[in-house]
């Protein structure tokens, strides 16, 4: 029963990040500036990014919670959710900043702003770079637990404290681009289409977050198992 | 509370001894200083220059050489199981974490005092309002000592705890750098109290909230 | 009647592999205890738990009536502990290593000086209290750890492997203040130095690959060399299985 639901989990996710993808490539209108000029195909990348950014902080957030829970109960189990969690989050985190930049590239001309919630995904991205990094480097399995639940825990309070001082030192700066870059894109979101388009992605990303976990605590289970055997036969 | 500073002054009186790691922090940014300085040399003279990289210089020279204060600050302590024994007494382990960061942050101060005059040397500045340069290199270097004590704990046991310790270090201090080197540069350019009360603000809530936490989290990073 | 040490149903587990399987032990208030066993067999494991450094898998422990996980910190101010390491700061005096750690057991003023002056003459240190830790010899550091050990006047000694490093005269110090402790302290002590403690000692229990395989009151064993025998078949038996 249980391996039958596993098996019947990618399925369905394949089948939902297709449809997303045709919705976003085909269902969507073409989009068309103030002026009436169909503006380019670029636009179509914020529906994987804005998706894949919000999974990116939910991924985050399961590992604060499990670090937490592991902490109080110094159970494994909670260990894995934080580590498997941890893993999938640094990768959509990586493709939030790679998406981020190629719509920055073709909307503004730069690949790179220091705009605050780009550099804020950049600063979650390096701390929890930096917790897989920490649980390399540290050998013996219970205290890399315990030890990257602390990091887990205090890595995720630095996230909004990171986003409040980027936010002050951008407005430190001159303006490089004026508030009108968010006007062109952020205006555009009416209209049940891309409303639409925006929730069937959201929703198959997150499924595909949800069987990628799945899949990967699973493993994780596994290899606890293998090691509490071969521990049992020193 | 009267235990940690037995700790800290005990940490205090070994460094007066034997000035390891304060000499090494002094003459690090020191070093810096220099580098940076002769780097610049060519516009040293346009002040629109200087005035935009200077406050970062500074705190770029003191973070440096405060990581490798902070990476001694549990280290020192695994000679002879030393901070076995220090666990072994009947205090909560938050009171060893609050001794450890009170003598982290001394030292930190010290080389920062002292290296202080040099850049107001090598840049060619005066400061304007010392009152409110110290008080955010206080709150900056507090930042940095409750949360590099901390993650000094975490990495004690680590085999690679020298390489590791800066790397994880310095994403969680974005939040409290960031605040400290524009409220630097403000304070460099003559403008007063008001125009850097939200850097502070935003210093003072880091330090409050971390430690805090690491009140609370400091003894799974000691137990066994 | 409670035991000053009581263990109940304690697990340790590194990765996997227990430590401690399921330890059930009492001690009785003044009970000077020999724990014996081959390396590896998870004496300073249990060791390590009792001086609340290290925290059971499962299972409890009470000292002197409480529960360790609840109230570690009072139970440090009952314990002393002598480890192979000496727990000592190299940079400072030996005055100021035995201050540092009386003032953080709450000692101050002149009690604290009467305390370190007293250690210090029964360790044979006085000549030496105002050199670094640094410059002692390591059986000079194995003394003052032990007085360091004994700075708050400790009702429970634990003791891991205290012999390393002592010469003939430290050893005998070392002995010295145990006889003088006798009864009035509860000593818990590891070590394979059978044949310098058979005597002092009121009870025996050999540990083998984490679970207590042998229990058993000094008198009943009559002679060391007896202890020897059974101790050497049980470790013979640890490779036949």
């Amino acid at each position: 029963m249980e391996n039958k639901k596993l098996k019947i989990l990618p399925v369905v996710t394949t089948a939902l990040v297709l449809l997303s993808m045709y919705m976003t490539f085909f269902y969507l209108p073409i989009m068309r500036s103030g002026s009436g000029d169909v503006l380019d195909s670029s636009f179509r990348i914020f529906y994987f990014h804005m998706p894949i950014a919000i999974t990116a902080y939910i991924a985050f957030f399961i590992v604060f919670a499990a670090s937490i829970m592991h902490l109080r109960s110094h159970d494994v189990k909670w260990d894995i959710y934080a580590r498997s969690a941890a893993e999938i989050g640094v990768i959509f985190a990586l493709l939030v900043l790679i998406t981020g930049s190629i719509w920055a590239r073709a909307t503004w001309g730069w690949y790179w702003i220091w705009e605050p919630r780009l550099t804020t995904s950049l600063a979650l991205f390096l701390v929890y770079v930096t917790y897989l990094l920490l649980r390399q480097s540290i050998e013996e399995p219970e205290s890399k637990a315990r030890l990257a639940a602390v990091f887990g825990i205090v890595g995720f309070v630095s996230v909004p404290l990171s986003f409040f001082s980027i936010r002050m030192w951008r407005s430190a700066h001159p303006l490089m681009f004026g508030e009108a870059i968010y006007g062109s894109s952020g205006g555009g979101l009416e209209g049940p289409t891309l409303q639409l388009t925006l929730l069937m992605n959201f929703v198959s990303f997150f499924v595909l977050f949800i069987t990628l976990l799945i899949y990967r605590s699973n493993m994780e289970k596994l290899k606890e198992e293998v090691r509490a055997i071969r521990a049992a036969h020193r | 509370m009267i235990r940690s500073l037995y700790i800290t002054s005990k940490d205090l009186r070994t460094e007066l001894r034997t000035k390891h790691v304060i000499n090494s922090m002094l003459v690090f940014s020191l070093t810096v200083m220099v580098i940076f300085s002769l780097s610049l040399n060519n516009v040293l003279s346009e002040s629109s220059v200087i005035d935009r990289v200077a406050s970062g210089l500074l705190w770029i020279a003191f973070i440096f050489s405060g990581t490798l204060g902070i990476t001694r600050t549990f280290a020192s302590e695994t000679e002879n199981g030393c901070l076995e024994g220090l666990r072994l007494c009947p205090v909560e382990s938050a009171a060893i974490y609050t001794g450890k960061a009170i003598s982290c942050m001394c030292m930190m101060l010290v080389m920062e005092i002292m290296t202080l005059p040099i850049f107001v040397v090598l840049f060619n500045y005066s400061i304007p309002s010392i009152p409110l340069m110290a008080t955010v290199i206080l709150l900056g270097t507090a930042g940095f000592s409750v949360v590099g004590t901390l993650l000094s704990a975490l990495t004690v046991n680590a085999r690679t705890r020298e390489i590791l310790l800066p790397v994880i270090l310095l994403p969680l201090l974005l939040p409290v750098l960031i605040p400290a080197v524009l409220a630097t540069a403000k304070i460099l350019a003559g403008k007063g109290f008001f125009d850097v009360a939200t850097e502070l603000r935003l210093m003072v809530v880091y330090n409050i909230i971390f430690f805090t936490l690491a009140h609370l989290l400091f003894d799974h990073t000691m137990e066994e | 009647m409670g035991s000053i040490i009581s263990v109940r149903g304690v697990t340790k587990r590194f990765a996997g592999h227990a430590a401690l399987d399921n330890i059930d032990l009492n001690i009785e208030k003044g009970e000077f205890v020999l724990l014996l066993g081959p390396n590896g067999a998870g004496k300073t494991t249990l060791l390590k738990i009792l001086e609340t450094l290290m925290r059971p898998s499962s299972g409890s422990v009470e000292i002197g009536g409480l529960e360790l996980s609840k109230a570690a910190v009072k139970i440090r101010k009952t314990i002393g502990v002598i480890s192979h390491e000496s727990y000592l700061y190299n940079d400072l005096t030996v005055e100021e290593n035995l201050r540092f750690f009386g003032k953080m057991h709450g000692l101050s003023g002149n009690e604290l000086t009467t305390r370190v002056e007293m250690l210090l003459e029964q360790m044979h240190l006085e000549h030496r209290y105002m050199d670094r830790v640094s410059t002692l010899s390591r059986g000079m550091q194995q003394r003052l750890s032990i007085a360091r050990s004994l700075i708050h006047g400790p009702e429970i000694i634990l003791m891991d492997e205290p012999y390393t490093g002592l010469d003939l005269q430290s050893a005998s110090d070392l002995e010295k203040m145990l006889l003088e402790n006798r009864g009035k302290a509860t000593v818990l002590m590891a070590t394979h130095e059978i044949y310098r403690t058979f005597n002092m000692c009121d009870r025996i229990i050999i540990l083998c690959s984490g679970k207590i395989t042998f229990d058993i009151l000094q008198q009943d064993i009559g002679s060391v060399d007896k202890l020897k025998d059974l101790y050497t078949k049980i470790y013979e038996g640890m490779y036949d299985t």
